[in-house]
């Protein structure tokens, strides 16, 4: 199921499961990373699954490409393995002051703003990755007529909660950082929760988001 | 006797607690973070006889000044670095790779680092710090490890447990040294890039920019032409990982950077250079240098063995 395992520097091991995004390859990067994650094989000390890759990263005092290379070839996956996935909720608040990009994106997308809404509400989404930030999760497909760019130049500090979208995928921003969505609102929800080492993320791949619009007064209710 | 401390009267620019750094969490995305420079972290432990992986003080630029509250304890400091202690009677200008013994209501204050951008303070006993997945590494934009995330401040007080002031004589001769060639493994987008992008990659000069942190390194130079795609879709990042955004300028991933990345990776950074490549201060020059697989993998080696070597001649 692997295409090819090319060397990622000296200590890592680039699996290429293919160049399109879709659930069915994501699934199959997904079920490896499980599969590598539970035989815990001596040396490896991270692995990084996204839409269609699996850098496995290792201590190179403890075993090596070649080495590695030949066990995760030969590696029996579980067959029968249904992955678990959940269904989670995540309340939007779409207020001006949250929806930082949406004028922007009226005019990128010559959709209006109304339209833009009921588009991106009426999906639901699925996990393809978490990362960048601790606990951000890549949410796809969007609405074909949603597709956008990153912002020209990347906003310095995004507030935490905000909901940003480009080309067809959307997430959430865990915490403040720097970054290029298109902003369209804000979730007054914990997506990350480093207290909790064995789950501190709300969101894991293969999960469903379905995303719901709160008005202002709910919002604030969360957060009190 | 366990009821020995620090003050710091001044925290220094980026001074944070620092461990080997946390496994397995790329996926949730927290990186490795731990010492930058994990031979000065190795060596700052070895001499003040603790283990390995002990927690140690991180400082870069200008490092802490603090005071000792206490009945005795045993520092020294790794790096290159010039710093003093400042007893009642007298001033003593320190020697890095040197242990010294502060006692109650001495100062220590670590100036800066010379030519170099991170040093280490290790003690004898451990600094008491909250773990969070089996590690203190201080990661300031995840909020998480020691410290709950942050920069050591001013007016905090460090406590310190199971203090042991033997040995007080241990210390080390060593000079680091610097690297100019960085030695790198080419990437897996290497062919985006035109041939005259990828002929300067290794023949120009690059500088280090102050746009440098324990995040990433921002390279200046001749711009690398892309000629496929300035965006990849988004995967996995390692540290070292050399990525070309649209600009044509090189960022060198380092220990705290995102786990997820969308720029086209022109090389990666062998793992017997980091520690070098780490202590560059802005405006330092660099070249990239091709190196194969089987070649990294034993300089590796080699420079493991150097630094088990060096733990072996603390006297």
């Amino acid at each position: 199921m692997i295409k090819n395992i090319s060397i990622l520097g000296d200590a890592a091991l680039y699996c290429d499961f293919g160049n399109d995004v879709n659930q069915e390859i994501n699934s199959k990067v997904i079920k490896y990373f499980k599969n590598i994650k539970e035989k815990e094989i001596e040396g490896i000390t991270n692995l990084t699954p996204s839409y269609n890759k699996l850098i496995i990263s290792f201590d190179l005092n403890l075993t090596n490409f070649n080495n590695l290379k030949k066990i995760i070839e030969n590696l029996e996956l579980n067959k029968s393995e249904k992955t678990k996935s959940n269904k989670i909720n995540i309340p939007i608040c779409c207020e001006k002051e949250f929806a930082l990009d949406i004028k922007k994106l009226e005019k990128k997308l010559k959709i209006s703003e109304e339209k833009i809404y009921e588009r991106f509400f009426s999906k639901e989404y699925f996990c393809y990755m978490t990362g960048f930030i601790a606990g951000l999760p890549f949410l796809g497909d969007l609405d074909e007529s949603l597709k956008s760019r990153r912002l020209e130049t990347p906003r310095v500090k995004i507030p935490k909660g905000s909901v940003g979208i480009t080309e067809q995928f959307c997430n959430i921003y865990t915490f403040e950082s720097p970054g290029g969505w298109n902003i369209i609102g804000n979730t007054p929800i914990n997506v990350f929760d480093k207290k909790n080492e064995l789950k501190p993320n709300l969101i894991n791949p293969g999960d469903t988001v379905v995303f719901e619009q709160i008005s202002k007064d709910q919002f604030e209710e969360h957060n009190g | 006797m366990d009821k020995s401390y620090f003050e710091v009267i001044r925290p220094g620019i980026n001074t944070t607690f620092q461990d080997l750094g946390r496994k397995n969490l790329y996926h949730i995305g927290i990186p490795f973070s731990g010492a930058m420079d994990n031979r000065n972290f190795i060596l700052a432990n070895a001499i003040a006889g603790n283990k390995e992986n002990t927690p140690a003080i991180e400082f870069a630029y200008q490092g802490p000044l603090l005071k000792f509250k206490g009945e005795k304890i045993n520092i020294n400091i790794t790096g290159n670095a010039s710093f003093k202690l400042i007893k009642k009677e007298e001033q003593i200008e320190g020697n890095c790779y040197e242990n010294y013994t502060l006692e109650e209501g001495d100062q220590l204050d670590i100036i800066s680092t010379n030519k170099s951008v991170y040093g280490y303070l290790a003690i004898s006993g451990n600094f008491e710090v909250q773990f969070q997945w089996n590690s203190c590494s201080t990661n300031t934009k995840a909020k998480v490890g020691a410290n709950d995330g942050e920069k050591i401040e001013k007016d905090q007080l460090i406590k310190i447990l199971d203090s042991h002031s033997h040995n007080s004589k241990r210390k080390l001769e060593y000079i680091n040294s610097k690297i100019e060639n960085i030695r790198v493994i080419k990437g897996t987008n290497f062919n985006y890039f035109s041939k005259e992008g990828k002929k300067n990659f290794f023949e120009k000069e690059f500088i280090v920019t102050k746009l440098t942190d324990r995040m990433g390194m921002r390279l200046e130079g001749c711009k690398i032409e892309n000629i496929v795609d300035t965006n990849i879709k988004s995967e996995g990042l390692i540290k070292g990982t050399i990525q070309v955004p649209a600009d044509g300028n090189p960022i060198i991933m380092l220990s705290d950077h995102g786990t997820i990345g969308g720029y086209p990776k022109i090389g990666v950074v062998i793992s017997a250079d980091y520690d070098k490549l780490v202590q560059l201060p802005p405006g330092s020059k660099i070249k990239f240098q091709e190196i194969e697989l089987a070649d990294a993998e034993m300089l590796f080696k080699l420079y493991q063995m150097e630094t088990k070597n060096l733990v072996l001649k603390i006297k």
